[in-house]
């Protein structure tokens, strides 16, 4: 058993969602590395797409703050606008997207604009960014969030990127072309829509964690899917890899 | 630029900001503001607690190494120094709203903010059917978005305002194309020659451009691709001194309000700007336009 932090296991879960040769919406922060760690694995022809309007093969060498940072630019397969990116999306062209959020609901609606009545917020969120659209329009969306109680909500105070909305076959009716969230990673567990109504089920619990814990720690009443199993620890192979993006050791702690 | 325009402070996203341009926006006290960006980091949140601001319309305003912006959460959530209005759009649909006001179309329609309670939050974006589909499929109708400024950084341009932009540049061109005037910050000024040596590196043409203002590092804190790089520290730093109003007008006087120019801007900064100068080389392969 290799040592690893509970964020290197979040990082690791979501590499494992990259499939080789994908077009993937990398985002920042932990998807970027988790990014960094599929190419290196089992996804080296995978492909990352940044909305400022970056497409990378190969992630940046240097620590980035922001993905319009120069290190995202140099050496990318394309520097380009935000509409020609963003169109690969409004084109059905990417096969899946990773975003975060302040909240996420029993059918993986996300928030990230206000808390309380938007017409009078208690809390006011820097925003939706681009996730609405990568919620709405990639083939498969990847949601990272902490596994906390006030996160975790029974329904969200508003809709920022819609995950199955209120269930069932909600998102078509709505006229979403994209397949939705398929997958939440949080520091505890792996939850997947299952069933006829797409209801958020806890799929998989990380090593340390138990069922009884993210129950507790999730604000609706959480059902496990039949196969319910512990997320594979993380192997020699994929830590190296993400030693190697990971040089200052960001994620580690 | 009258009180109540609607201007553009950069529209790359995260990369070239025109701060320089925000900053004199402050200093002349321009009021009624209307802020059009998808993103433009802390920009907009100063220009918020400086009284600047009446509507935010975009898609982000936080601060990117930080987190929150304190100055845009004080005016949304307790109308502190004014309350203001927020538009709220995401990147992708902001983008078609410049792009129908850049080419004259009244409306885009998309499906990419559809399911989103944005629809409800931003009464300008409305639900239709495609009139061409057979099945009931909705569609939501983004209508055209037309500034009356932007504000660019460009990496050079010549006297005419003929541009260079290298990098990635977010909605920089139809932003500025659907803007009734552009206003270029160029980081060098160069000879005509030198832009028209490589035109399809035009982003925006002389003949669009209202202004050209010859401002080195125009841009900081935030980057400028081959020129400058992002001032990480700075960033904190304003996260951290702008937590209460009393904080926040402490660092804006030290920054903003107290310098005359931007030229005393980058004297402040001193030997911190010239750490964050591009010294090395990674020049592109000429592109050969000969004709004969």
């Amino acid at each position: 058993m290799h040592k690893y932090s509970t964020q290197e296991l979040m990082i690791i879960a979501a590499a494992r969602q990259i499939n080789d040769g994908e077009r993937i919406f990398v985002g920042m922060r932990l998807p970027i590395t988790a990014y960094g760690v599929a190419r290196l694995t089992h996804a080296p022809n995978a492909v990352g797409l940044f909305e400022s309007g970056v497409a990378r093969y190969e992630p940046a060498e240097d620590m980035l703050y922001t993905m319009c940072d120069g290190p995202n630019q140099f050496g990318a397969a394309w520097t380009t606008g935000l509409i020609q990116i963003m169109g690969l999306l409004s084109g059905g062209r990417v096969h899946a997207g990773f975003i975060g959020g302040a909240e996420i609901d029993r059918f993986a609606n996300i928030n990230t604009s206000y808390i309380g009545d938007f017409e009078n917020p208690t809390t006011k969120l820097p925003g939706s960014g681009g996730a609405p659209d990568i919620a709405a329009m990639a083939e498969r969306l990847i949601v990272i969030i902490n596994h906390q109680k006030h996160r975790l909500v029974e329904k969200v105070d508003f809709i920022t990127s819609p995950g199955h909305l209120t269930g069932g076959d909600a998102r078509k009716k709505a006229g979403l072309p994209g397949g939705g969230p398929s997958v939440v990673i949080t520091d505890r567990a792996i939850l997947r829509p299952h069933g006829p109504e797409n209801e958020l089920h806890l799929a998989s619990v990380h090593p340390g964690h138990t069922v009884e814990e993210v129950i507790e720690n999730t604000g609706w009443d959480l059902k496990t899917t039949p196969d319910l199993e512990e997320t594979p620890a993380p192997t020699k192979e994929e830590l190296d890899a993400l030693h190697r993006i990971d040089k200052e050791g960001f994620w580690r702690s | 630029m009258p009180d109540g325009s609607s201007i553009v402070l950069g529209a790359a996203l995260e990369n070239a900001i025109p701060f320089a341009a925000t900053h004199e926006l402050i200093r002349q006290g321009k009021r009624d503001l209307n802020v059009v960006a998808p993103i433009s980091d802390i920009s907009t949140d100063m220009m918020i607690g400086t009284g600047c601001v009446a509507e935010v319309t975009g898609a982000w305003v936080g601060n990117v190494s930080g987190g929150m912006g304190h100055n845009f959460r004080r005016a949304t959530e307790h109308g502190e120094p004014n309350p203001i209005k927020v538009h709220d759009y995401s990147n992708f649909t902001i983008g078609m709203a410049f792009f129908a006001g850049a080419y004259g179309l009244p409306y885009v329609p998309v499906k990419s903010i559809l399911g989103s309670d944005i629809i409800k939050s931003n009464p300008q974006i409305r639900l239709a059917e495609n009139p061409f589909a057979a099945e009931p499929d909705p569609v939501a109708l983004i209508p055209a978005l037309k500034p009356d400024v932007a504000f660019l950084v460009v990496q050079r341009a010549d006297r005419a305002g003929n541009s260079h932009i290298w990098g990635s540049t977010g909605l920089t061109q139809e932003a500025s194309i659907a803007s009734e005037k552009i206003i270029v910050l160029a980081d060098e000024i160069v000879e005509p020659e030198v832009i028209a040596s490589d035109p399809s590196r035009v982003l925006i043409p002389g003949f669009g451009v209202n202004a050209v203002c010859h401002l080195p590092a125009a841009s900081h804190p935030s980057p400028l691709i081959g020129r400058w790089k992002r001032d990480n520290a700075f960033f904190h730093h304003y996260h951290k001194e702008t937590r209460d109003p009393d904080s926040f007008q402490r660092w804006v006087d030290e920054w903003v309000l107290d310098l005359p120019d931007h030229k005393a801007y980058r004297t402040k900064l001193g030997g911190e700007l010239e750490e964050l100068r591009i010294e090395g080389e990674a020049y592109s392969a000429p592109a050969n336009y000969a004709t004969d």
